[in-house]
């Protein structure tokens, strides 16, 4: 027992090291790993960072372009861009996070047991998969967030439950050419049960597209919520959402273009940021990518 | 052939009915009721009248009661009157939207398919160029763009500052008096924004999608027969890769109906088209439950039949898929 322990550990840091090996090599990969970093800074440190209250009206400086004193400039209520763009930082990215979340642990646990049981668990749940993916993805999030209160938890939940099946599609196929494998076999053999079969043996071995895969899903993510936001279904004002802001950048949109433009930039930086590393994260693993 | 396209046909007659189930169930599982939104704000609204208005919109059967009615109806094309002031026939109002929202995503896939191709196909055989390396880069771009603040800025930069192009509707006011000539220039001035801009998310996956197919397809052994033999290499490229790097196009542009669809929502809204998306989007806000239903089972239908007619012509342009299904 301890040896396999160990020789786990082994294969598990060398595999680490190969993968940082070619991870490195790519530029834009690390572009967007350092992103993602600066990002995630700057939504941990909002409070440090912003120069004002993301919610603090201003009476005097209604829709000042940028100055020295608000270098983003302000909107309609007087209330500092750049703060607000710092602030809805952690709003976008903890929607991202969670809804990807979500989708990744429905379509992992529905695409684990499409692929490990086969048969009619497999044509169910792929059926389903199908008829899931007939539906406008954004039209079906509009009709159910519109019924709901729109909350950010209600948006991080549809955004998350309207996005798994290419997650459940990805582990089923994983599922299915490695379920026949020698190691798993040899674990049935010794008596493991379904459960430790799949959660130990084969899960793991299943996980690196699904990486990919949340990467790339954050941006998405993002981008939707910003969408929904930017349409007054999203975030509420006064909390500060870029998609949000936004929609004060289309009120506005011939006295104040930095209303407008700031905050998209915010939202194409990040999904840019998400996206390069996701394919990144993708080349690193694929060997057959690499040679090229 | 014909065997397998009745075949295909029967087999998304589930998927169509699953669809209706499942948009059915979606959205009278969610809390909230049009009729509160009539009645919740308005306090000399009785329980009685509540109740009847309820009644009168069939709300207050039981769920599976008013599916069964409802399917029967969607099945002879009737999704019932809008919620709306207006009380038209939902089908009808649809009706009146969806060529619009069709002939803008026709457009946009006209667009991406001629400039993505090119695209693809130049910097596939110029891999690791600077143009290969500038059409990544605007292929990244463009997959994080968001596309509603393109649309934006666009609006802002060459309708609101520079005036060449009209920022909203699909003509303008004095559009009765145009002559022929002028409807169509003044049609098309309309047009330009909207569709450039929502073609561009596709742009880029496409243009990416035709590079990894040509540099595949140039990689096999009878492209390099083809060079062997002493074939210029345009030959080579435009007639023998070419055409095997093109077939999974139809496939592509099948399947990308939702999303073009999907993205028409936002589109219409900024730029005030009155298509299938503004439609869905101004009855989501007053919760028009008909309206709703209607247009997410159209989506969705339109969505099966890009998939099938994918699949189909793709059996049709690729011998080798026709026979390997045949069998």
């Amino acid at each position: 027992m301890e040896n396999t322990v160990k020789h786990g550990e082994i294969t598990g840091r060398f595999r680490r090291s190969v993968f940082w090996r070619h991870f490195r090599k790519n530029k834009l990969g690390l572009v967007g790993a350092g992103i993602v970093l600066v990002l995630a800074g700057i939504a941990l440190l909002a409070p440090l960072l912003s120069p004002y209250d993301p919610t603090e009206l201003d009476a005097q400086r209604i829709l000042s372009p940028p100055s020295r004193a608000h270098c983003f400039g302000t909107d309609r209520l007087g209330r500092d861009v750049l703060s607000r763009i710092i602030w809805g930082s952690r709003i976008s990215l903890l929607v991202g996070f969670i809804a990807v979340g979500i989708a990744t642990s429905i379509g992992v646990l529905v695409g684990s047991l499409a692929g490990y049981y086969g048969r009619w668990v497999d044509s169910l749940i792929m059926r389903f998969v199908d008829l899931m993916l007939c539906f406008p993805t954004f039209f079906l999030i509009l009709a159910v967030i519109a019924f709901l209160e729109p909350s950010i938890w209600n948006i991080m939940v549809v955004i998350g439950a309207t996005g798994w099946m290419g997650v459940a599609r990805l582990v089923r196929a994983e599922f299915l050419s490695l379920k026949e494998r020698e190691f798993v076999l040899s674990a049935r053999a010794l008596g493991a049960s379904d459960l430790r079969i799949i959660l130990r043996h084969i899960l793991p071995n299943a996980l690196a597209p699904v990486l990919v895969s949340a990467t790339l899903g954050v941006a998405g993510a993002i981008l939707t919520e910003s969408a929904l936001s930017f349409l007054g279904i999203g975030i509420q004002p006064p909390t500060p959402s870029w998609g949000n802001i936004l929609t004060g950048g289309k009120d506005n949109l011939e006295i104040a273009w930095w209303l407008s433009f700031f905050p998209g930039l915010a939202i194409l930086v990040t999904v840019l940021g998400y996206n390069l590393l996701g394919e990144g994260i993708r080349d690193a693993l694929d060997p057959r990518l690499r040679q090229e | 052939m014909l065997r397998h396209i009745l075949k295909r046909i029967l087999l998304s007659l589930p998927l169509l009915i699953g669809i209706t189930f499942v948009s059915f169930l979606v959205i009278h599982l969610a809390p909230g009721e049009p009729t509160s939104l009539q009645t919740d704000l308005n306090p000399r609204v009785s329980a009685a009248s509540k109740a009847q208005l309820r009644h009168l919109y069939g709300l207050d059967e039981p769920l599976p009661v008013q599916y069964v009615k409802w399917a029967w109806r969607s099945f002879r094309l009737d999704f019932g009157q809008s919620f709306a002031p207006d009380g038209r026939k939902v089908t009808e109002k649809i009706a009146e939207r969806i060529p619009i929202t069709i002939f803008l995503s026709l457009l946009e896939m006209l667009v991406i398919v001629l400039i993505a191709i090119p695209i693809g196909i130049l910097s596939a055989t110029r891999q690791y160029s600077l143009f290969d390396k500038a059409t990544t880069v605007f292929v990244f771009v463009g997959f994080a763009m968001p596309t509603f603040w393109l649309a934006l800025l666009c609006m802002n930069l060459f309708g609101v500052h520079l005036g060449w192009l009209p920022i909203s509707g699909l003509q303008s006011m004095n559009y009765a008096q145009l002559s022929i000539g002028g409807e169509i220039l003044d049609r098309a001035r309309h047009l330009i924004m909207p569709v450039l801009v929502g073609a561009l998310g596709g742009l880029a996956g496409f243009s990416r999608y035709m590079r990894s197919n040509m540099l595949e397809v140039i990689r096999q052994d009878y492209i390099r027969t083809a060079r062997a033999k002493g074939l210029p290499e345009r030959t080579v490229i435009y007639k023998h890769a070419l055409r095997n790097a093109l077939l999974p196009v139809v496939t592509i542009l099948g399947l990308s109906v939702p999303s073009l669809i999907g993205g028409g929502v936002i589109f219409e809204t900024i730029f005030a088209i009155p298509g299938m998306g503004q439609l869905f989007y101004g009855s989501v806000m007053s919760r028009d439950y008909p309206v709703i239903m209607g247009i997410l089972v159209i989506g969705a239908a339109l969505t099966l039949s890009g998939n099938l007619l994918a699949d189909i012509s793709y059996g049709l342009v690729d011998p080798r898929i026709r026979v390997a299904k045949e069998r």
